[in-house]
């Protein structure tokens, strides 16, 4: 993939910040999360077997998470809805956490 | 100074500096005791400058009639003497000679210290900014009543409870030099943030009592820039913010006290000294590594200080306000950043997201829709203006909305 120019990523950082202000001015953002940096890092498997990563044997990886707080599934989805990874070519699988 | 002005002057101006003085010698456990004292103090000056005239230093005289004072009544409550000698050998070694130190720097720290006291969350925030007007800023009860749109009663009672309060937490008058000050200080900065808000958007119509309540407010804080221990980034915002907010001051009042909306303010009448002493101040806050609601609010208000509307301005002010929703939701910060998203991103997108916020049962929310749908479809914008009409409490505001309202209508 090139290189964006600095217009282009200060372009996609307006059009992140500008989802996560829209799920915040509603009151539904609960942690905005970290992106992860793609193509670097490590998989830790059994026995002490370290190889770099991430997961080669998936076609996709994790780019970041968020939480969001919604009464049911379509409200969350909804809000993923505006997700600028959709615009290139990722997705957003929408999960709950589990309450302890 | 005419002579019938001295007096109230001097009780706005010193009285609050006496007080915070003998309440940090005596303890938490004697507020009134030093109220009486400093009272009494201005009584005698009352009753003496009427007759023989005022002294050739007035404030001079009341710091040593308060000193003899409080020397007395030590002499005369041997009780009293027994309470309070536990904070006076945190002072001085010696009891026998009690010293009332009214020098310029004990002053500065002993409203200091009461400021870390009277902004304790033990107690709701109306009681912390009351008991702030009243022993920091000097307020009588009545002027305080004024302020809040209530009767003196009403601000009696909560200013005892306060104090009672106080003694019951037994809150601890510290020095300002004392880590424990650290731990009190978001309390305190959301305190005067408050007491800023109470005088900028109060409905009073009272203009010059809600002016005083913002100074008061810039010089509290503008104490805690003084002391090398306050000093901090988050406290420069706070003051950059609120230098920012008043220089338009004179531009959104009217003389009645009828708010003039941004759009339509007179800029020949921002004060320009305000803006660079904001400026000033940001420039300091922006040192360090964390950044707060106030520094993300200063910011906001920095670009308001520019009166031409640019694309630019607009997005640096949608992209703020984004950040501030993300620490901190307000319906406030929400409906302000839908329309800095309609002049950043145009109104189509800001109409989408203004129906996904919901705050119906405001009444700035159906202002904010009326301004969207001018333009695009009146017939709506109308009917949210009728529906803030509706909603609006103060007469200021259902003024402003029937204009607008009246202004569509012409249109149509």
């Amino acid at each position: 993939m090139p290189k964006p120019s600095p217009e282009e990523m200060q372009a996609m950082a307006k059009r992140w910040m500008d989802w996560f202000g829209s799920i915040a001015a509603q009151n539904k953002l609960k942690e905005r999360g970290n992106r992860l940096i793609p193509g670097v890092g490590k998989v830790v498997k059994p026995n002490n077997v370290v190889t770099d990563g991430p997961y080669m044997e998936i076609k996709e990886s994790i780019g970041g998470f968020a939480i969001v707080k919604a009464d049911s599934f379509d409200e969350a989805a909804d809000l993923a809805k505006g997700c600028p990874v959709l615009n290139s070519g990722g997705n957003v699988e929408v999960r709950e956490i589990m309450e302890l | 100074m005419e002579q019938s002005e001295l007096i109230p002057h001097l009780f706005r101006t010193e009285y609050r500096k006496i007080v915070a003085v003998l309440c940090k010698l005596f303890g938490i456990d004697h507020i009134e005791t030093a109220e009486d004292i400093v009272s009494n103090t201005f009584l005698q000056a009352a009753e003496l400058w009427g007759v023989k005239g005022p002294p050739p230093n007035p404030a001079g005289w009341l710091y040593i009639a308060a000193k003899n004072k409080t020397k007395d009544y030590l002499k005369r409550n041997a009780n009293f003497r027994q309470n309070i000698s536990k904070e006076l050998s945190r002072i001085s070694s010696t009891t026998e000679e009690i010293e009332v130190d009214l020098s310029d720097q004990n002053i500065a720290d002993s409203q200091l210290a009461m400021m870390f006291v009277i902004c304790h969350p033990c107690n709701p925030t109306e009681a912390q900014i009351g008991l702030a007007l009243n022993l920091l800023c000097g307020f009588g009860i009545e002027e305080i009543a004024r302020a809040f749109l209530t009767n003196r009663e009403v601000i009696y009672k909560r200013l005892q409870r306060a104090k009672e309060k106080l003694r019951e937490e037994k809150i601890q008058i510290e020095s300002p030099n004392s880590s424990a000050i650290n731990e009190r200080m978001s309390s305190v900065l959301l305190t005067l943030y408050l007491l800023f808000n109470e005088g900028y958007y109060s409905a009073s119509e009272d203009v010059t009592l809600r002016k005083d309540l913002c100074l008061e407010a810039m010089r509290l804080t503008f104490l805690l820039t003084e002391h090398p221990q306050t000093n901090n980034p988050e406290v420069n915002a706070l003051l950059s913010l609120m230098c920012f907010h008043s220089s338009r001051f004179e531009a959104r009042l009217s003389e009645h006290g009828e708010t003039i909306l941004y759009d339509e303010q007179d800029h020949d009448l921002w004060n320009q000294e305000l803006i660079t002493k904001g400026e000033y101040y940001l420039n300091l806050a922006s040192q360090g590594n964390k950044l707060s609601k106030f520094h993300l609010e200063a910011a906001i208000a920095y670009w308001h200080t520019i009166k031409e509307d640019t694309k630019e301005k607009w997005e640096n002010i949608l992209q703020l306000y984004n950040e501030l929703l993300i620490i901190e939701y307000s319906p406030m910060a929400a409906l302000n950043r839908t329309y800095a998203l309609s002049k950043a991103n145009g109104k189509a997108q800001a109409i989408g997201e203004a129906e996904k916020i919901n705050l119906t049962g405001n009444h700035l929310y159906h202002s904010l829709l009326g301004e969207l749908y001018n333009g695009v479809d009146n017939a709506k914008a109308l009917m949210h203006l009728q529906r803030a009409l509706d909603l609006a409490k103060s007469a200021a505001d259902k003024n402003l909305i029937s204009i607008k309202i009246s202004q569509l209508k012409n249109v149509v």
